[in-house]
């Protein structure tokens, strides 16, 4: 009964939606590649180490920062831990736009639900809305999400694919560094760790990822969210400082920058207002 | 022969030969038949153990007739661990054999001893690991019959396979193994590893396939100099089950070789044990029933 009152803020109109596939874009795509664009086209991805792990009273979740394009970093320090709900926050890796994008929708149709039922948002309702908006895009919308959050049920911890299938899981990584840190998660993990060894092991996860994995890097980012309550560190660790940094800094004294020509163009127009010109015309 | 350029993660190589116009005089024996513009594609994936495709899918995709080179593996071992520790080098490697999905062999020893000094560990094709034992097999010999109280050592041997593996690889006849080479000569240890193509190079620990990316990370983490006999083997043994879990072709059944100036030591499978019982994984839905 709440899906009928609850209109998805994505369509304007008030047709309900349509379940399955989406092909909206396509014919976008075809006028797209007529005017001459390539596809696959490179986009801003975000090559990532992003993990999450239950701990005894709640969630914690890590990322890195690096985000890449192609084999440059775009970003040095990105934040890839997105807010959903004062007690959901998730993680993406994939293509940064297709991320900050779902995150963002789903986060501002989760705060509608809210006004709604006068209640705290639940991990699962925002687990479904990510999950049929991303299958609806037949994995396109190229989003790897790990999610978690502690609600009335309890903490939960989802990883969630481009495709749209999802896992409710113990510990997980996604990203292209997910395999270091699921290396340390599967020999480190153990049930009923403590606020500081879970915080430990998601920051040692992450950096096995930016020191074993090229597409990870920069700092680590963590997120704990216990029940009520949530703390977000970001930049908890950084262990890849600025080698060498100037210590008397730089300075531009008059003078070093040679002076090839100079041209001084007044701002300020000479104007010459002559009595008894024409008149304006009508 | 027109090779096209190569990307840089896998080796594509796109290879046509056109015949209209050649010589008659060229001999038909290497070329399936004139006038025909046969295009082979080969790739070959530096990270050679992730080639998903089974043997049968393989072959419909091949329309070569006769090819003599090797194109895919079809019987391949996982992934082989080794570390130097305190009195030698200590190697680890499980016992199966994958045809394409099916986990066809289990029973397949993929470190065997080579002379007296060392140890080679391969993963990838086995008939060309086969093949590669019988190289070594006669070369062993033939140091042996100069009777002259020199043996080869680690060094020696991996320079040979390195040669072996580069010189094949020219001709595009790899052979589809990593080779994992450790011994002991003189107190001094030796750790090194070839690729296919004829990478080598030599290191204080060393992961090949899988072990690549789920391995690696940890041994960067806990490997210390001069690890002690029972720290390496827990060490090895941590790797090898979280490649237990994570990776599809390992098989729990598990063979830790050592080799020390003393000689070398293969120890009998075993099978590690493994954590099911987080309560996460028993009842996932809880909370949101018909979920998944």
């Amino acid at each position: 009964m709440v899906q009928s009152n609850f209109k998805m803020s994505k369509e304007a109109t008030d047709v309900p939606p349509r379940g399955g596939f989406s092909f909206d874009l396509c014919r976008r795509n075809e006028m797209l590649m007529q005017k001459g664009m390539k596809f696959p086209c490179s986009f801003r991805k975000t090559g990532t180490t992003i993990v999450g792990l239950v701990f005894q009273d709640g969630v914690v979740l890590g990322a890195d920062t690096r985000a890449t394009e192609g084999p440059i970093v775009a970003d040095k320090n990105c934040e890839k831990i997105h807010y959903m709900a004062p007690n959901i926050y998730c993680c993406g890796a994939g293509t940064a736009a297709d991320t900050e994008a779902v995150t963002d929708m789903v986060s501002s149709q989760l705060q509608l639900h809210r006004y709604h039922t006068g209640r705290e948002s639940r991990v699962i309702t925002a687990l479904s809305l990510l999950k049929t908006h991303l299958f609806g895009y037949r994995g396109y919308v190229s989003a790897a999400l790990v999610l978690g959050g502690v609600d009335v049920t309890g903490p939960h911890l989802h990883t969630i694919y481009p495709h749209g299938s999802t896992d409710t899981l113990p510990f997980a990584t996604m990203g292209s560094g997910s395999l270091a840190a699921m290396a340390v998660f599967e020999s480190k993990y153990k049930e009923g760790m403590t606020r500081d060894e879970g915080v430990q092991l998601v920051c040692e996860a992450i950096c096995s990822g930016i020191f074993n994995d090229l597409g990870s890097g920069s700092n680590v980012d963590v997120c704990v969210i216990t029940k009520g309550h949530k703390e977000y560190l970001r930049n908890i660790q950084q262990p890849n400082p600025r080698t060498y940094v100037s210590s008397k800094g730089f300075s531009f004294v008059k003078g070093q920058t040679e002076v090839l020509t100079t041209k001084i163009t007044p701002l300020k127009e000479k104007v010459e207002v002559i009595e008894g010109g024409d008149a304006m015309e009508e | 022969m027109r090779p096209d350029p190569v990307c840089s993660k896998t080796l594509l190589l796109r290879v046509g030969f056109l015949r209209r116009g050649e010589s008659p005089n060229i001999s038909s024996t290497e070329f399936p038949a004139k006038h025909h513009r046969v295009v082979c594609y080969y790739r070959m994936n530096l990270k050679m153990d992730s080639i998903d495709s089974s043997p049968a899918n393989q072959a419909l995709a091949s329309h070569v007739s006769g090819s003599e080179r090797t194109l895919y593996p079809y019987v391949t071992g996982t992934s082989v661990i080794g570390i130097k520790y305190k009195d030698g080098i200590l190697m680890a490697a499980d016992m199966g054999g994958s045809y394409g999905s099916t986990l066809r062999y289990k029973n397949v020893g993929r470190i065997k001893p080579i002379g007296k000094h060392s140890l080679l560990g391969a993963s990838g094709e086995i008939s060309d690991f086969q093949e590669i034992l019988r190289y070594l097999d006669e070369l062993v010999l033939n140091d042996n019959m100069w009777d002259d109280g020199n043996s080869l050592g680690p060094k020696e041997v991996h320079n040979y396979l390195t040669r072996v593996m580069y010189n094949r690889r020219n001709k595009f006849n790899p052979l589809w193994n990593s080779l994992v080479l450790g011994g002991v000569k003189k107190g001094q240890k030796y750790l090194g590893m070839v690729s296919m193509i004829g990478v080598h190079f030599e290191d204080n620990h060393i992961a090949t396939g899988f072990g690549n990316h789920l391995a690696r990370p940890i041994l960067r983490d806990e490997w210390h100099e001069n690890i002690s006999f029972e720290d390496g083997v827990k060490l090895l043994e941590k790797c090898m089950r979280v490649l237990l879990y994570r990776d599809r072709s390992a098989v729990n059944k598990l063979q830790i070789a050592k080799i020390t100036e003393a000689g070398v030591f293969i120890s009998q499978p075993y099978a590690l044990k493994t954590f099911w019982g987080f309560s996460a994984f028993e009842n996932p839905t809880k909370g949101a029933e018909g979920s998944w």
